[in-house]
């Protein structure tokens, strides 16, 4: 691992150690009086703090899952070079574009 | 992934433990015999007061089989050439008494230094290992012209201190056989070679410190330690390989951000 990839990796689960305690603690809060989807997506429509939110979190898992499933490749295949790292460069955009797919959903669907 | 335990060191010979030893009893000794391929084969050995591993191992081959192949040199802990697995431990077996490596029956296991290529039985190719230090530019390197005066360096600074922490390494590969990311990642410099590029880094008289740091900074560098601490658990000289190299992982990402290696 390049030092900045492993800085990225670091600050990224810095942000996800944030916001999936907060992605969990809100769910639990909003199933809590029993509300269905449809009233929770009411509440998020149009809601640019839950748009920051949810946005930072996707764009951290992008480049955070990449870089672990680049370590892993490596140490348990024979699979390195100029390949792995496109693959694993698409599966970022894959990430990023099916995330910000559901980030709008939450947002203005 | 070995078990965590203390590092094999030697026991204070007033003991009572060490000097307990019943002349009568016999130690059976399971040797490695062949090379990637083989098959262990057994030993009886008398059991004698202080024993050392070293000891068992020289006595097979010297009374019994004098086919054993294995690796030693100056008996005293200080050239790192007698390192085998012990009971599933890698140890220093010069400075490894028996009675703290054998089972409750006095039964042993000896086997060749995991991750190394085994030449024959107990004895394994270390070039692999050595190679990654000279990777690691793990030599000193003084620079083109020679400095007009000694340098003078405080004991006290922190850069001294913490090359004194590290300095001590026999190159015995006992932090190498038992780091599970060399296991995985055949090309991971390992250990040894990184705690020593961490004391050339911290020694001010040297003036490859750039370069060492990029050498260090690469994909099988520093940054792939998983901080496991078996080096740092097994090293019979008590340095901590892996402090030194979350010591380079800040210099290296320093370095990254300043424009360096990426």
């Amino acid at each position: 691992m390049t030092p900045m990839l492993f800085l990225v990796q670091r600050l990224s689960a810095a942000v996800l150690a944030i916001a999936v305690a907060v992605h969990l603690a809100t769910i639990l809060y909003a199933i809590r009086g029993g509300l269905t989807a449809g009233e929770i997506l009411a509440r998020t429509h149009g809601n640019l703090a839950f748009f920051a939110f949810y946005a930072l979190f996707v764009t951290a898992v992008a480049f955070h899952a990449p870089i672990g499933l680049r370590n892993i490749i490596r140490e348990w295949t024979p699979w390195r070079g100029g390949s792995l790292d496109a693959a694993l460069a698409a599966f970022a955009v894959m990430l990023l574009v099916l995330g910000f797919r559901a980030v709008f959903a939450v947002y203005a669907a | 992934m070995y078990g965590f335990g203390s590092a094999a060191r030697c026991r204070n010979p007033t003991d009572p433990a060490v000097q307990s030893v019943n002349p009568e009893s016999t130690l059976s000794v399971e040797v490695w015999r062949g090379a990637e391929t083989g098959t262990f084969q057994t030993y009886s050995v008398p059991r004698r007061l202080n024993q050392t591993i070293l000891d068992v191992v020289t006595e097979i081959q010297r009374e019994q089989d004098p086919t054993l192949s294995y690796r030693f040199a100056c008996r005293v802990g200080m050239c790192g050439s007698c390192a085998m697995v012990v009971n599933g431990r890698p140890r220093w077996t010069c400075r490894t008494r028996v009675s703290e490596a054998a089972t409750a029956d006095g039964a042993l296991r000896l086997e060749p230094l995991r991750n190394f290529a085994i030449v024959k039985d107990l004895a394994v190719e270390m070039t692999a290992f050595f190679d990654k230090w000279r990777d690691a530019h793990g030599s000193f390197e003084p620079g083109r012209t020679p400095p007009a005066d000694f340098a003078v360096v405080p004991p006290a600074t922190p850069a001294r201190q913490a090359a004194d922490e590290a300095i001590e390494c026999i190159g015995c590969g006992i932090c190498y056989a038992a780091c599970d990311v060399v296991a995985w990642d055949r090309d991971y410099l390992g250990p040894a070679a990184l705690n020593r590029a961490w004391t050339l880094v911290n020694d001010v008289r040297d003036t490859a410190r750039e370069a060492r740091l990029a050498a260090v900074a690469g994909d099988s560098g520093c940054q792939c330690c998983h901080t496991h601490m078996s080096c740092t658990s097994f090293c019979p000289k008590g340095i901590a390989p892996t402090y030194s190299i979350a010591g380079l992982k800040r210099a290296v990402l320093r370095q990254a951000l300043k424009g360096g290696r990426r």
